[in-house]
C-alpha cells in the first residue's frame, strides 16, 4: 500500500498497484457525474429498468430539461448566483487586501484589538451569526434581493488572515524604497505591494467563489421568491416538486453544476494551489 | 519622525477600518445577539420574553436534543477517520513518481466544486432501494442488497456520511499532498541506504513530518462534520421515516429557528454547537502534543 517514494529504480509491480488503486478511485469519483448526465436524458420508465441501462435510448430526449426549465427560471438563477459570486469576490479582495496590508506592514493604534476581532471570527462557525444577520436583512426590508445574498460576506476575516500571510512575505526594504521615492502609504500598497499578491488573490477569489456557490442555508433563508433563488437553493425546491422523477432532478442538477465545472476547468491550477496555500500556511 | 508615524498610523487605521466595521456589524454584534436571544422566548409579533436559562434546561432535558447531538457525533465518527485516512492514502499514492498526476488530482477534487445540493440529489438516486446503482452493484457482487439506504433509520445517516466522505476526501488529499511535497527526499535516501523498508519509512519519516498538516486537516474535518447541514437537508425529507436518526445539530437549529419560528430555542441550539466544537477542538490541541511533530 504505502510504498513511499522508495520504489525508484525497481518500479514495476508496485506501480501497477498504485495506478489500479488511483484509477478505481477516479471511477468512483466520476461515475456519479456520468450517471447524473445520462439519467437526465432518460425517460421515467427507463430509470426503472433492471438491469439498468447506462445510456438512454436517445440523447435527443430533452424532456427533463424542458420540464425543469419550465418550473424554475434557470436564467435568473444563473444571474443571481453569478452576481452573488462576483460581488462577494470583489468585496473580499478589496477589503481584505487593504486590511491585510495594514496588519502586515503598518503600525497603527488598536491594531491588536482589531486583529483579535479578525481571529475570533475565524474560530466561530458561520451559523452562529445567521439568525441576527437575517434579522438585520429583514429589518432593512432587503430580503429577496442580490444584496441579501452578498450581505454576510461583505468583509472576510478569512481573506484578511490569508492575505496577511502573503504580505508578510514581501520584504520591507522594497516598500521602504517606494516610500523614500515619495510614494504615500496607500499608493505604496496599491502600486507596489498589491500587484505582488496576484497568486494569493487568485486563490482567495476562487475559494470565495466556491464557498458562495455551495452555500445553501443562507440563500434558503433570505431569498424565498422563485426568481431570487440561487442555483443551490433553487435545486432544493426541485426536490419537493419532482420527488420521484429522477430524470428531472438530474437535469436540474446538471444545469446547476455546469457553470462551476467550467470555471473549475479554467481555473484548476488556482483551485489546487489555493488549497495548498491555505492548508500549509493557515 | 513622529509626523511619519502619524501618517502611517492613519493609513493603517483607515485601511483596516472597513473590515473591522464589517466584522463588528456582521459577526461581533450577531454573536452577542445570538447568545442574548438564547435567554429569551420568541413570541408572536416579535415579542420577546426573558426566560433565563429555560431554553438550555429545556434543551438538555429533551430526548430530542440528545438524539440530535448523538447523531452529529455519530456522523463525525463515520466521516472523519475514513476521510482523513483515505485522504492520506490518496496523497501518498499521488506523491509517487507516476504519470497523469495532475489529471488524478483534478478528478479527486471534482466533487468539491459541485454544489452539495446537486451532489446530494445524484446520490439519493444512486441509493434508491429498487433501481439505485448501489444496491444493484451489491446484488451483482452477491453482497446483501435491497437496502433502504435513505429511509431506513439504521442506514440513512450512514448514507449521508458516505456521500460526505466521497465529496471531501479529495480536498483532504490535496492538502496532505502539499504537506508531503514539503518533505525533503534526502530523508528517504538516507533511510534506504540504512535498509529501511517502505513501511518503516512511512512510519518513521512520512507520518511525523506530515503530522502538522494532518493535524490541520483533522481539525478542519471535525469542525465540518459537526456543522453538517446541506447533505442531510437535501437527502432526507421531512416526511422521511428515518428523519429522527439523521437530524443533526444545525439541521435542528434550522428547523427550530426558521421553520418553527422558535428563535430563542434555536439560538441556544447554535450556542451548543459552538460549545461542542470548542470542547472537541480543545481536546485536539491537548492531544496533539502526543503525536504532532513541529521541529525536525
Amino acid at each position: 500500500m504505502a510504498q513511499n517514494k522508495t520504489i525508484g529504480k525497481k518500479r514495476g509491480k508496485g506501480n501497477i498497484i498504485v495506478y489500479l488503486v488511483l484509477i478505481l478511485g477516479s471511477v468512483i469519483m466520476i461515475f456519479p457525474f456520468i450517471w447524473m448526465i445520462t439519467t437526465s436524458f432518460k425517460t421515467v420508465p427507463e430509470t426503472t429498468l433492471i438491469p439498468p441501462a447506462l445510456f438512454p435510448k436517445s440523447f435527443r430526449n430533452t424532456a427533463a430539461y424542458a420540464q425543469v426549465t419550465a418550473s424554475l427560471p434557470f436564467l435568473k438563477l444563473y444571474y443571481n448566483t453569478l452576481m452573488m459570486i462576483v460581488l462577494r469576490v470583489i468585496c473580499a479582495v478589496i477589503f481584505s487586501s487593504m486590511a491585510a496590508y495594514a496588519f502586515a506592514k503598518l503600525k497603527f493604534p488598536l491594531k491588536n484589538i482589531f486583529f483579535f476581532i479578525v481571529l475570533s471570527q475565524l474560530m466561530l462557525p458561520a451559523q452562529v451569526f445567521i439568525l441576527p444577520q437575517y434579522e438585520i436583512i429583514s429589518a432593512l426590508g432587503k430580503t429577496d434581493s442580490i444584496f441579501a445574498l452578498v450581505f454576510p460576506a461583505l468583509v472576510s476575516a478569512f481573506g484578511t488572515f490569508f492575505l496577511r500571510q502573503t504580505y508578510m512575505g514581501i520584504p520591507d526594504d522594497l516598500l521602504e524604497a517606494a516610500r523614500i521615492d515619495g510614494c504615500g502609504h496607500f499608493k505604496t500598497f496599491l502600486r507596489i505591494a498589491f500587484p505582488l499578491t496576484k497568486t494569493s488573490v487568485a486563490a482567495l477569489s476562487v475559494f470565495t467563489a466556491l464557498f458562495a456557490y455551495s452555500d445553501l442555508m443562507w440563500p434558503l433563508i433570505v431569498n424565498t421568491k422563485l426568481d431570487k433563488l440561487t442555483l443551490s437553493s433553487g435545486l432544493s425546491t426541485l426536490r419537493g416538486q419532482f420527488a420521484v422523477n429522477y430524470p428531472n432532478l438530474m437535469a436540474g442538477s446538471v444545469l446547476a453544476m455546469i457553470p462551476m465545472i467550467v470555471i473549475y476547468i479554467i481555473f484548476q491550477k488556482q483551485f489546487i494551489e489555493g488549497i495548498a496555500l491555505t492548508g500549509t500556511k493557515a | 519622525m513622529s509626523k511619519n508615524y502619524k501618517k502611517e498610523a492613519l493609513a493603517g487605521f483607515f485601511m483596516a477600518l472597513p473590515t473591522i466595521i464589517g466584522l463588528i456589524i456582521l459577526n461581533f454584534y450577531p454573536l452577542c445577539r445570538t447568545v442574548y436571544m438564547s435567554f429569551f422566548q420568541s413570541g408572536s409579533f416579535g415579542k420577546w420574553k426573558f426566560v433565563g436559562l429555560d431554553n438550555y434546561t429545556k434543551m438538555f432535558q429533551s430526548s430530542g436534543f440528545w438524539k440530535v447531538t448523538g447523531n452529529t457525533l455519530l456522523f463525525m465518527v463515520y466521516t472523519v477517520p475514513v476521510t482523513v485516512i483515505g485522504g492520506l492514502l490518496i496523497a501518498v499514492l499521488l506523491d509517487q513518481k507516476i504519470k497523469g498526476k495532475t489529471v488524478f488530482r483534478a478528478i479527486y477534487f471534482l466533487p468539491m466544486v459541485v454544489a452539495p445540493a446537486a451532489v446530494a440529489m445524484v446520490w439519493k438516486w444512486l441509493f434508491n432501494t429498487d433501481f439505485g446503482i448501489v444496491n444493484l452493484t451489491l446484488k451483482a457482487l452477491h453482497l446483501p442488497s435491497g437496502i433502504n439506504w435513505i429511509s431506513d433509520p439504521k442506514t440513512a445517516l450512514l448514507a449521508c456520511a458516505l456521500v460526505t466522505i466521497w465529496s471531501s476526501v479529495g480536498y483532504d488529499a490535496i492538502l496532505l499532498l502539499s504537506g508531503l511535497q514539503g518533505i525533503s527526499r534526502t530523508y528517504y535516501e538516507a533511510a534506504r541506504i540504512d535498509g529501511a523498508s517502505s513501511f518503516q519509512q512511512f512510519k518513521k519519516i512520512t507520518l511525523p513530518l506530515v503530522s502538522p498538516t494532518l493535524f490541520f486537516v483533522l481539525i478542519m474535518r471535525i469542525m465540518a462534520s459537526i456543522k453538517v447541514f446541506d447533505i442531510v437537508y437535501m437527502m432526507i425529507e421531512k416526511t422521511n421515516p428515518a428523519i429522527r436518526s439523521c437530524e443533526t445539530i444545525l439541521y435542528n437549529f434550522y428547523q427550530e429557528t426558521f421553520v418553527k419560528n422558535n428563535k430563542g430555542y434555536g439560538a441556544s441550539m447554535v450556542v451548543w454547537c459552538v460549545i461542542l466544537i470548542s470542547i472537541i477542538t480543545l481536546i485536539q490541541f491537548i492531544g496533539q502534543k502526543k503525536w504532532v511533530t513541529y521541529d525536525v
